[in-house]
């Protein structure tokens, strides 16, 4: 639809790209017309540093429904490893050899 | 002579806005003549291959086209990211653009190959840009507004500094003939924004001709994407040569659409 609108998210992380892994500070979101894909409208993420410019990027273009059923997995996997981690360590049983 | 005749197309350097020095890409056929001049004004997601492949397309049709980079200032590097940087930058100036594709016109003209008339083309934001400059700058013989959303600004809060105006507010200062081509299932611009801005131009007693395609949404000349449509592209794009060629007094070597 040609709009202007982004939706800028402040990230902590690293991406790989072009020139290798590169520290990540923020990602632009938007839903619009795609660069690549051939479809209509893409929701699109790249993945940029801008505090350090942001002329590298990671860019992906999905569609409507892979982008929601992405947001879905990435909260499922972020409840699971909360699960996981905060688990109690397992206890190993260590029997003294006489 | 052969049915086919050959073109050539190069990137070239052009004087845009506030005199800066900008690349755009530039095709015009090969054989003798004055030709007509194109404008052709690329989509927001940048100076893409499609928009390469419309600009040969007049080239192969009669006419000398360019496509001005409207992102140059942004230096160096592949145009999808440079393309990426400006839309998080909140796109480009409406007084830049304009600036930009005074300064196409004038490398057109500036040509030895130029019949002296030119006309504007654009896609999308082009579109919209191509309605812009039609109402700013001198000069222009035909326009041709494809699918330009925003031309008209519902809502007030999607003007600010760079785009300050709605395109519709100036359609009093068009003095060129406007083509427009729409989709019907088009989200933007709507089948009733079209509607409007037609009012206004036959308000203001226009000359322009406008386009409704049936099950076509936007940009459904667009070869590259899922939305183009090839019976309503093949007709649009005839509407376009016929448009030109009544305007821009093309040669009559000129192929015809097919």
């Amino acid at each position: 639809m040609c709009s202007y609108i982004v939706e800028k998210a402040a990230l902590v992380g690293s991406a790989k790209g072009r020139k290798g892994w590169m520290r990540i500070d923020t990602a632009n979101v938007y839903f619009d017309h795609p660069y690549h894909s051939t479809l209509d409208h893409v929701l699109a993420i790249d993945f940029t540093n801008e505090g350090e410019g942001g002329r590298d990027r990671v860019a992906v273009e999905l569609s409507a429904d892979s982008a929601r059923a992405l947001v879905e997995r990435i909260l499922a996997a972020l409840a699971s490893g909360d699960s996981a981690h905060a688990a109690p360590a397992p206890t190993i049983a260590v029997s003294a050899a006489e | 002579m052969s049915f086919y005749q050959g073109l050539q197309a190069d990137v070239v350097a052009f004087r845009g806005h506030n005199g800066d020095t900008g690349e755009a890409y530039y095709a015009r056929p090969t054989r003798a003549g004055r030709f007509p001049g194109i404008v052709v004004i690329h989509h927001l997601p940048g100076w893409d291959e499609w928009i390469m492949e419309v600009v040969r397309k007049f080239a192969h049709h009669g006419f000398a086209a360019i496509s001005h980079h409207l992102y140059f200032r942004e230096g160096e590097g592949s145009p999808d990211d440079i393309g990426a940087r400006v839309r998080a930058a909140g796109g480009v100036a409406d007084a830049q653009v304009v600036g930009d594709t005074a300064g196409a016109m004038a490398f057109l003209r500036a040509q030895s190959n130029s019949n002296g008339k030119i006309g504007l083309i654009g896609f999308c934001s082009g579109g919209r840009h191509c309605y812009l400059a039609a109402c700013s700058l001198p000069g222009v013989d035909a326009a041709v507004d494809c699918w330009g959303g925003n031309v008209i600004v519902d809502n007030p809060k999607e003007l600010n500094d760079k785009r300050p105006v709605a395109p519709i507010d100036l359609t009093e200062k068009m003095t060129a003939p406007l083509l427009g081509l729409f989709g019907n299932d088009d989200a933007n611009p709507t089948a009733d924004q079209v509607n409007r801005t037609e009012a206004v131009l036959k308000k203001l007693g226009k000359n322009y001709e406008f386009y409704r395609y049936d099950g076509a949404g936007h940009a459904f000349f667009n070869t590259s994407r899922d939305a183009y449509r090839p019976e309503q592209a093949l007709d649009g794009w005839k509407k376009v040569f016929a448009f030109y060629n009544r305007h821009l007094a093309a040669a009559a070597a000129g192929i015809a659409a097919e």
